[in-house]
């Protein structure tokens, strides 16, 4: 049963990746806010395993304050936000999809490449997990730069903290409960933030484009 | 080569077989479609009534045909025929097998889509010179992706003898290997794309602009056709029966235990049920896409592929 | 000592006919008819004599030519033995072919060409036998020379001139990278027999100079990027006979230097020099083919698609000197073995595809992919046995070219093994690549077959081109028939290969392919992998028999012929068919990174629109015309030393003899 589950932090570790590539690929926005309640379902049940295998209680509730924004509240917030700005494709991203996904190959080597010592000297169960963790941190970072749309930016911030989380449950068993509560309030005072800033964008340019930004500047 | 007369039988059995339910599958698959779409489902033998039909119809060739385009079907037939019977569906003690490792099964698809692609140039009419075009274009990328899946359980089984990936994967103890599912879900994207099913194409459209398999056989007729489609369907299966045999190997009859068969070709049955159904339900649920997105699709299903590979080094190495 | 004394007579043979054919310059049917089939013939000889070499020792000889005191040392090894069998097999062929192919009145003189074209066999033939640097640099040379007259064959037209001078210059420069290789290699003991060079060990830093001249001064004779610019230039400006050998043979002669110098005199050496390798093949190949399926014009199409199959060859020799870094001689025997079967197998296909693209051009007098079409009707003999060489050139089973492409996939698969990490993880990549390289080569060949062979001609006059003579037939069977033999028999082709590869690297994989007997192909061992392509054949061939049962003895229909169906469209023309720009657009879109492409569009207020796409090579503009430019500013800065004044001039002297006072005072 133990090796079983051991196994399963892996195929999530594997759910991870994909997900962040489909998010990559993704044109729709509503699928990208599906891709990221996958995720977080996804990490929910990572967690839970993480704290029945090491016997942590406090992971427990980490996973249940994970389920209650990651899926619940934060996917709606995104739900109401989009229906208001009526924001449906993103079509045209700064570089072209296929040149994304080999990029995001490259990026995933790297972050093995890189991983390979640092999961050595770590003790957790899935310390090989967090070449993973670190490929889905980069690739969501480079959607929230190849992205055109102000929305599938704040998805790819929030994507990136998901697999800062993952990292954190798979390399160190978790993270003390002050900084898990720390960075989740942060996480939510940015997407507030994120969406006053949207509104404001919209109304000034009547679009979500963020080229839009650049006649801001002086000329 | 050591022939033994078990596995003359497993062969025989496995060819039969899939001759005879490769149009089973597809009428099945036809009918949960029109099941999922609200539609009176036709009846399940309905690809069989349609061969037989074709078969006794004239068959009308272009004047400008040349021996190739008569000569494709039965290449195709032959092909599809040989794929079947090389993929371990009832049993691994197969004597075709060795001739053909997975690479070979690859090589084997590309050969059959080199022929019908010139056939479909030898008229030379716009409509099939176009499918040509697309065909290719949909298969320079989807062997690769196949290929690459295929390696991804290559490398865990360390055989590329699809009899020995089958026989080693089945036996292995419960292991969840994420580079699996990434070799899952890219083959499931690459069979889509070369079984010519939305997303990919249409295969029930009567609009030529959006044809891509279709377009192939545009030309042909009578018996020629009947050989294509029974062809198709063939591949289908076969397609079906790879994806089954590497990622849910359980109840293929070893060397040696002929019985075991008895037991196989019902859990095959099952299997190909199941996997009918979701492959309706893959179809219901997609709108086919545009064909300039078609070379993303897939080139997103080689990438995965290609990450199975790498996460395979990375985790189980 | 008898292979190497035969082979010599071949040779002497070949420049007999050369300089027999300067006696009959302007007399075509002579030289054709009798001279070139009696060097086809040498050319069969040489390649039984080789492969008789190949399962024999060693053998030396010297020839006293040239300076005094510095002869000609020429030596007949396996590794010699195998590129003579390619060179003779080639020969045959194209000899017999061109029996039936030149006429009249074509620039230059046949005698002279008939000159030529010997001195170049027998050059290449003396550059696999040379022992000592200096032969080897002399044959060289002449290789270089020679093909440059046979490239100007038709030296009246403007823009084959302008190929055959990019070919020399490339060439030249390649020449003075191998020289200073050697130079390198000698180790300042003035000795430049490759006995003496392969007994020097030299230091890391030195071996890895020497072996990077090696890899760009052979490079630049086998095309690889960056320096193939000349192979598209060249290959179709020169006469098909001429191309076919230029591609499928001569490129060979720069492989065979990368694997005397690479394995034999450097001892194998660093595993980043494989690397290096493993990328330029892995670069050349992906370029290559990019851009032969975008070609509007049969024989650069062909050019470019060589381009990609010697980076097949050297990603393979960079995998084997990666395993053999390793110690691991097992599968550095397999990656060579899967090289040299390319080798070989591209050998006979491309000369295939070549002589064939010349019997069309014969015919019809077109190049230009879009104004041929339906040669199938007028030319059947042609068209099937290209068929032939399309299906070995895009890598079918079970043809020619699937056995080198199986054995390099399998070599790729046991690298998990390697002990270093970085390496372990880029070998998937390197391995997806090939596939991709290998799916497109497919669509290259499809295009190239289906555009000029079938559908409808685009020209009236196609209806009219006459199919192959006899001479062209034996030329194309004699290919063809290789290509299924090397298909259907791979292990006697593991038998040759295998002799060359105990000879560099003392590892092979004859033995355990005999285990398995000479149905199958099981290269490691049976469970892991194993190919029989002779059942694979009949295999195919019984489901054929069975579909043809089926249809024609079940159900017993007829047949009948009309118009196309055409979806109901009446009077469609020959135009309206795809052309080769059109088939290779999907290609062009997706990989336009690759390309430089300049448009011109009509508008709108054009009196007479016209719509053009220049499809160009990024390197010419990149990396190429800047160093002419610079090379040109760097000309004229010198040239301002001639002032045309003759006071400056005496200055010149009289400076130099005052420094040179300084100097012997010292």
């Amino acid at each position: 049963m133990h090796a079983l589950l051991n196994q399963s932090i892996n195929l999530y570790a594997a759910f991870l990746l994909i997900v962040s590539f489909a998010m990559i690929s993704q044109r729709r926005i509503l699928s990208l806010v599906h891709l990221y309640t996958t995720q977080g379902v996804a990490l929910v049940l990572a967690t839970v395993t993480v704290a029945y295998l090491t016997s942590q209680p406090h992971l427990f509730y980490s996973a249940v304050i994970t389920l209650a924004l990651k899926v619940f509240l934060i996917p709606i917030m995104l739900h109401r936000v989009i229906d208001r700005l009526d924001v449906r494709w993103d079509i045209e991203p700064l570089i072209n999809i296929p040149t994304t996904m080999l990029i995001g190959i490259v990026l995933v080597v790297f972050a093995f490449n890189l991983a390979l010592p640092i999961s050595q000297l770590s003790s957790s169960i899935a310390r090989s997990t967090l070449g993973i963790a670190l490929a889905c941190v980069l690739l969501s970072f480079m959607m929230m730069i190849v992205r055109a749309k102000a929305i599938p930016q704040v998805i790819g911030f929030l994507a990136m903290e998901n697999g800062l989380f993952f990292a954190a449950t798979a390399a160190t068993n978790g993270m003390p409960m002050i900084v898990e509560l720390g960075i989740a309030l942060d996480v939510l005072v940015g997407v507030l933030i994120l969406g006053v800033f949207m509104f404001q964008i919209r109304e000034q340019f009547d679009s979500l484009d963020i080229r839009h930004l650049e006649r801001l500047r002086e000329e | 080569m050591n022939v033994s007369t078990t596995g003359i039988l497993a062969q025989s059995l496995e060819i039969a077989l899939a001759l005879a339910a490769a149009p089973l599958l597809l009428g099945w698959v036809d009918q949960w479609r029109a099941r999922l779409q609200n539609r009176s489902a036709p009846p399940i033998t309905q690809p069989y009534r349609v061969l037989r039909k074709l078969f006794h119809k004239e068959s009308v060739v272009a004047g400008s045909a040349s021996p190739l385009f008569r000569f494709t079907p039965y290449v195709m037939f032959g092909c599809m025929t040989l794929a079947c019977a090389i993929v371990p569906t009832i049993s691994t003690d197969l004597p075709l097998a060795t001739a053909a490792d997975a690479i070979a099964l690859v090589g084997l698809f590309a050969l059959a889509r080199t022929f019908i692609a010139l056939a479909a140039m030898d008229i030379g009419t716009a409509f099939g010179t176009m499918g040509a075009r697309r065909e290719m274009l949909i298969g320079f990328l989807a062997e690769p992706a196949l290929l690459m899946a295929l390696f991804c359980t290559s490398l865990i089984t360390h055989s590329t003898s699809l009899a020995n990936m089958v026989g080693t994967m089945s036996h292995r103890h419960y292991v969840l290997e994420p580079s699996l599912a990434f070799a899952g879900v890219a083959f499931t994207m690459v069979s889509l794309a070369e079984n010519a099913r939305v997303p990919v194409d249409n295969p029930a459209t009567h609009l030529e602009l959006t044809m891509i398999h279709e377009a192939l056989i545009l030309e042909y007729s009578g018996r020629h056709l009947a050989m294509m489609e029974w062809a198709a369907s063939l591949k289908l299966f076969a397609y079906s029966c790879i994806g089954l045999a590497l990622f849910f190997p359980w109840g293929i009859a070893e060397v040696d235990s002929p019985l075991a068969m008895l037991f196989a070709v019902p859990v095959l049955v099952f299997k190909l049920a199941i996997g009918g159904v979701l492959l309706a339900l893959i179809e219901t649920a997609s709108a086919k896409m545009r064909i300039f997105r078609v070379p993303e699709f897939l080139a997103t299903s080689f990438l995965l592929a290609v990450i199975g590979l790498l996460v395979h080094q990375l985790l189980e190495s | 000592m008898i292979h190497i004394d035969w082979i010599l007579v071949i040779v002497a043979g070949w420049l007999a006919l050369g300089v027999w054919a300067l006696f009959a310059l302007h007399r075509t049917k002579f030289v054709a008819r009798r001279l070139f089939p009696l060097g086809g013939v040498l050319g069969l000889a040489l390649a039984g004599v080789a492969l008789d070499a190949l399962f024999s020792t060693a053998e030396v000889a010297e020839l006293v030519i040239g300076l005094p005191g510095l002869p000609m040392h020429l030596r007949l090894d396996e590794l010699s033995a195998f590129f003579l069998l390619v060179i003779g097999a080639g020969t045959f062929g194209t000899s017999m072919f061109s029996a039936g192919y030149f006429r009249a009145g074509e620039g230059t003189a046949p005698g002279l060409l008939c000159l030529e074209y010997h001195v170049f066999l027998a050059a290449m033939a003396l550059v696999t036998l040379a022992d000592d640097a200096y032969c080897f640099m002399v044959m060289w040379e002449t290789m270089a020379l020679s093909s440059f007259f046979l490239v100007t064959a038709n030296h009246r037209v403007a823009s084959v001139r302008q190929a055959a001078y990019l070919y020399l210059l490339l060439a030249h420069i390649g020449a003075i990278a191998v020289l200073l290789c050697f130079g390198v290699l000698q180790a300042n003991t003035g000795d430049y027999t490759f006995a003496n060079l392969r007994a020097q060990h030299l230091d890391a830093v030195w071996a890895s100079i020497a072996f990077g001249f090696a890899v760009f001064g052979f490079g630049a004779k086998a095309g690889l990027v960056p320096v193939h610019v000349w192979l598209p230039e060249a290959h179709p400006a020169a006469p098909s006979p001429v191309s076919a050998l230029l591609s499928a043979v001569m490129l060979k002669t720069a492989i065979y230097g990368l694997l005397r110098i690479g394995f034999d005199l450097l001892h194998g050496g660093l595993w980043w020099w494989g690397a290096v390798l493993l990328a330029l093949g892995l670069i050349s190949a992906l370029v290559g083919v990019v851009f032969s399926t975008v070609q509007t014009e049969m024989k650069r199409l062909l050019a470019y698609s060589s381009i990609e199959n010697i980076g097949l060859i050297v990603t393979g020799l960079g995998l084997a000197l990666i395993f053999r870094s390793y110690g691991m001689g097992n599968l550095a025997a397999l990656a060579l073995s899967a090289a040299l079967v390319h080798v070989l197998a591209h050998a006979f296909f491309k000369n295939l595809l070549f002589l064939g693209t010349g019997a069309v051009l014969h015919a019809t007098g077109e190049r230009n992919l879009g104004k041929l079409g339906g040669l199938m009707r007028s030319m059947p003999w042609v068209a099937w046995l290209v068929f032939v060489g399309v299906l070995a050139g895009a890598g079918l089973p079970p043809l020619a070219g699937f056995v080198s492409e199986w054995l390099l996939l399998q070599s790729f698969l046991f690298t998990t093994a390697l002990p270093n990490s970085f390496l372990d993880m880029l070998i998937p990549l390197v391995a997806a690549a090939i596939a991709l390289v290998v799916a497109l080569a497919g669509y290259a060949m499809v295009k190239f077959f289906g555009v000029i062979f079938l559908g409808q001609p685009r020209e009236e006059k196609l209806l009219r081109a006459h199919d192959a003579g006899l001479w062209q037939r034996i030329g194309l069977a004699w290919f063809a028939a290789g290509c299924l033999a090397m298909g259907l028999l791979p292990v006697p082709l593991i038998d040759i290969v295998d002799r060359v590869t105990q000879r560099l690297l003392g590892a092979g994989l004859a033995q355990t392919v005999h285990a398995n007997g000479w149905l199958l192909l099981a290269p490691i061992g049976l469970e892991r992998a194993s190919y029989g392509p002779a059942v694979f054949l009949g295999g195919v061939s019984a489901g054929v028999l069975l579909g043809v049962l089926i249809a024609r003895r079940l159900y017993r229909g007829t047949l009948r012929r009309a118009d196309p169906w055409a979806c109901g469209y009446v009077g469609i023309n020959a135009r309206m068919q795809d052309t080769a720009e059109g088939f290779g657009q999907p290609i062009r879109q997706i990989f336009e990174p690759f390309f430089r492409i300049t448009r011109e569009q009509p508008s709108p207020f054009d009196a007479r629109p016209h719509y053009r796409v220049d499809v160009q090579d990024r390197l010419w503009h990149g990396l190429y015309l800047p160093i002419a430019r610079l090379v040109d500013w760097l000309a004229r800065a010198v040239g301002r030393l001639q002032q045309g004044r003759i006071s400056t001039y005496l200055m010149y002297s009289f400076v130099t003899l005052v420094i040179m006072l300084l100097l012997v005072r010292r």
